[in-house]
């Protein structure tokens, strides 16, 4: 299903590394790797969803994406109607014309929004700063976000302590929207919420989604969540890709035992649900001194030799529906499946 | 029952606020008793009042609060005998009465592992200062041998080096451990929890239960689990106590809760969480509108606003507790064919 779809964006060994400085010439000791070498496709129209423990660098990768956060390597290639240019290397007018493009909704509504001034001027300002500069057709642009996110118009003369925490949120995605982005990153955009309001948020998002052909990158620690809103699901460790998947698939049949022990450590509201809990020992390491090898090693309940010592490399498990995984358990079949399809491609 | 079999047994709780010269009332004749060596979830969105209900039972509340209550009864089991202690009607809430009970007999855990902790003490000095404090004539050497102790039993990795490590160290997961080695080390028979893992990662969410769970079922603990994630409600509790707006809406055993749910307000809540593994394009059910102000309320059902079965006569007046089966009462007219239980008759009179 994937391979007829459109690329927008191109995400090529991807590295956000934070200087360690020491000493009072800030002497450069080491490198937390937020991101460390992420390729990953993101396809139009589709929803992305990203999961992963606290540390583990989704946010940054969101950020990175933006270029909130400077790449330190790699190439981030967007596509501009058709051809791909890398905005790691944009200068500040390419830039601004590309946030244009995609935009970002925040963790927290209720210091997303300025608290001193009325919503209609932070509403106001995008679009101000995008270059609309007739007040009645910004006046049009911003009631007509409302609209989508059902709020009334009216409330624009409102000050943000006004609004309880969903319809904050929903005023923090329309202001996204304003813009008409392609891409809109949402970093945890319903985590802050109550759980009655968050029902509210996910299914408002994916109505608007439907509505306006728009390309999520929906990151998220509770994979539940993330699980309902997602075409495909990314699951990051120690800021390195360990499993893409489909979200049917991935639950169905997770393969690295990561993303095993992430599903079953979710509590269930279920009481007659049976299934034996696998709790895993231990907790994310310190991003500064990865494990060697595999970082999961030194939790993973199948490890190996190799695991110590040889990081393994995402590849594809199932051509079928694109399930890649990087472990080593599943070397042997990678391999052979790439034997496969080079003796396919020569033949 | 009898008091041997109750650890904590509350009988219409009143908790009321004084802010800006009016009075608001945040918690609305709460009962509920606790059976000993089991745990009670109590389940419902912030501002709910199920904090504030804890809180008042140890009487952790400020000048401004006013706790009423006709009984919140608790009793200690020593050696076989039973002593009862009314808590309502102890005068001072941070006298020597009440210290007494905190620490060797109920505790509590609190949500934020990062800011109940003290930055600059040693974790092991924070850990001993309960030991210290109820035990008279206690050196500081067997404290110490203590604290590692429960270190171990808690499972904190090279407990003779943590000990004198400073909270920074630690990470969320470890500092949880470190506030739940403070509730347990005087060894109460009572823990609140209050969102113990709200803070925290899944995988460590997972141990932390595991960790709970093995207490109440190894050494008998009671414990009462406070949280707004009903998968842990289904993993952990035996019985289910679900609030809304400071009132108890739902009483029930686990099977009572989740197979026979009938207060709408559960009803929605359990259905509208993502749960893993939806079909394809099935859409989350969503409770309209939001939870109202606590100041703005009045009067009637709090939720017949948000409720599809909402009719006059549930704006009218205080809803009394129905008793659908034994052990479960609902807060719903639905159900006014079943009989009145508890609080409900002084309510309706307080209308009057």
């Amino acid at each position: 299903m994937s391979e007829n779809k459109e690329i927008i964006f191109k995400v090529q060994n991807l590295r956000t590394w934070f200087p360690i400085t020491k000493g009072a010439f800030k002497k450069v000791v080491g490198h937390v790797k937020a991101v460390d070498d992420v390729s990953l496709e993101v396809y139009k129209g589709e929803t992305l969803g990203i999961v992963g423990e606290s540390g583990c660098g989704k946010s940054t990768f969101g950020k990175t994406l933006m270029m909130l956060e400077r790449a330190t390597g790699g190439q981030v290639l967007f596509n501009y109607d058709g051809e791909f240019r890398d905005i790691t290397k944009f200068n500040k007018d390419e830039m601004f014309d590309f946030r244009k493009k995609v935009q970002m909704v925040f963790q927290d509504p209720y210091s997303a929004l300025n608290p001193q001034k009325k919503i209609y001027t932070s509403f106001e300002e995008p679009l101000v700063v995008h270059g609309m500069k007739d007040q009645a057709q910004r006046e049009a642009r911003m009631q007509e976000v409302l609209k989508m996110v059902n709020i009334q118009p009216d409330y624009l003369m409102r000050y943000p302590h006004e609004f309880s925490g969903g319809q904050r949120q929903r005023l923090c995605i329309a202001r996204a929207l304003e813009v008409m982005p392609e891409v809109l990153i949402c970093d945890e955009p319903v985590s802050a919420l109550d759980v009655s309001i968050q029902a509210q948020v996910l299914n408002l998002m994916k109505d608007i989604q439907k509505e306006l052909n728009l390309t999520y990158l929906f990151i998220a620690h509770d994979l539940s969540v993330v699980q309902y809103m997602s075409d495909r699901i990314v699951v990051m460790y120690l800021g390195k890709i360990v499993e893409v998947a489909d979200s049917r698939a991935l639950y169905d049949e997770p393969l690295h035992p990561y993303t095993r022990a992430l599903l079953s450590a979710i509590p269930v509201p279920d009481i007659h649900n049976t299934k034996k809990r696998q709790v895993l020992e231990g907790e994310v390491p310190s991003p500064i001194h990865k494990p060697s090898g595999c970082a999961f090693h030194n939790r993973c309940p199948h490890c190996m030799e190799i695991c110590k010592q040889v990081d393994p490399t995402l590849a594809v498990q199932n051509p079928e529906n694109g399930h890649m995984v990087a472990c080593h358990l599943y070397a042997e079949q990678q391999k052979k499946l790439q034997e496969e399809q080079a003796a396919a491609s020569q033949a | 029952m009898d008091n041997k079999e109750i650890i904590l047994d509350v009988e219409n709780l009143n908790t009321t606020f004084i802010s800006d010269r009016k009075k608001i009332r945040i918690v609305k004749n709460v009962s509920f008793q606790l059976k000993r060596g089991t745990a009670l979830a109590v389940v419902g969105e912030s501002g709910c009042g199920k904090s504030v209900t804890m809180n008042s039972i140890m009487r952790f509340l400020g000048k401004n609060a006013i706790v009423e209550a006709d009984k919140i009864q608790y009793n200690a089991l020593r050696d076989g005998k039973v002593t009862e202690y009314r808590l309502e009607n102890i005068e001072k809430p941070h006298g020597p009465e009440m210290r007494a009970l905190r620490g060797p007999e109920m505790s509590m855990v609190f949500q934020d592992p990062m800011s109940s902790l003290n930055p600059v003490y040693k974790v092991g000095d924070q850990v001993a200062e309960g030991l210290l404090q109820h035990n008279k004539g206690m050196t500081k050497a067997q404290a110490r041998e203590k604290v590692l102790e429960m270190f171990r039993k808690l499972g904190i990795p090279d407990p003779e080096e943590r000990i004198d490590c400073y909270p920074h160290q630690f990470s969320g997961g470890m500092k949880q451990r470190v506030v739940i080695a403070i509730a347990m080390i005087c060894n109460p028979e009572l823990i609140i929890c209050d969102e113990p893992t709200t803070a925290l990662d899944v995988t460590i969410q997972a141990q932390i239960m595991e960790l709970l769970k093995e207490m109440q079922l190894k050494d008998g603990k009671s414990i009462i689990l406070i949280t707004h994630n009903m998968g842990l409600v289904a993993e952990m509790a035996d019985e289910v106590c679900v609030m809304y707006m400071g009132r108890v809406v739902e009483f029930g055993s686990l099977e009572d809760v989740f197979d026979h749910t009938s207060h709408p307000y559960t009803q929605a809540l359990l259905r509208s969480v993502p749960v893993l593994g939806l079909a394809d394009g099935q859409k989350l059910e969503t409770i309209p509108g939001a939870t109202p102000n606590p100041a703005d309320l009045k009067g009637g059902c709090e939720f017949a606003d948000r409720c599809p079965y909402a009719t006059d006569a549930c704006r009218e007046k205080d809803i009394p507790m129905f008793q659908l089966s034994p052990g479960h009462r609902v807060r719903c007219l639905r159900y006014s064919e079943y009989p009145v239980v508890g609080s409900g008759e002084a309510e309706v009179a307080e209308v009057q």
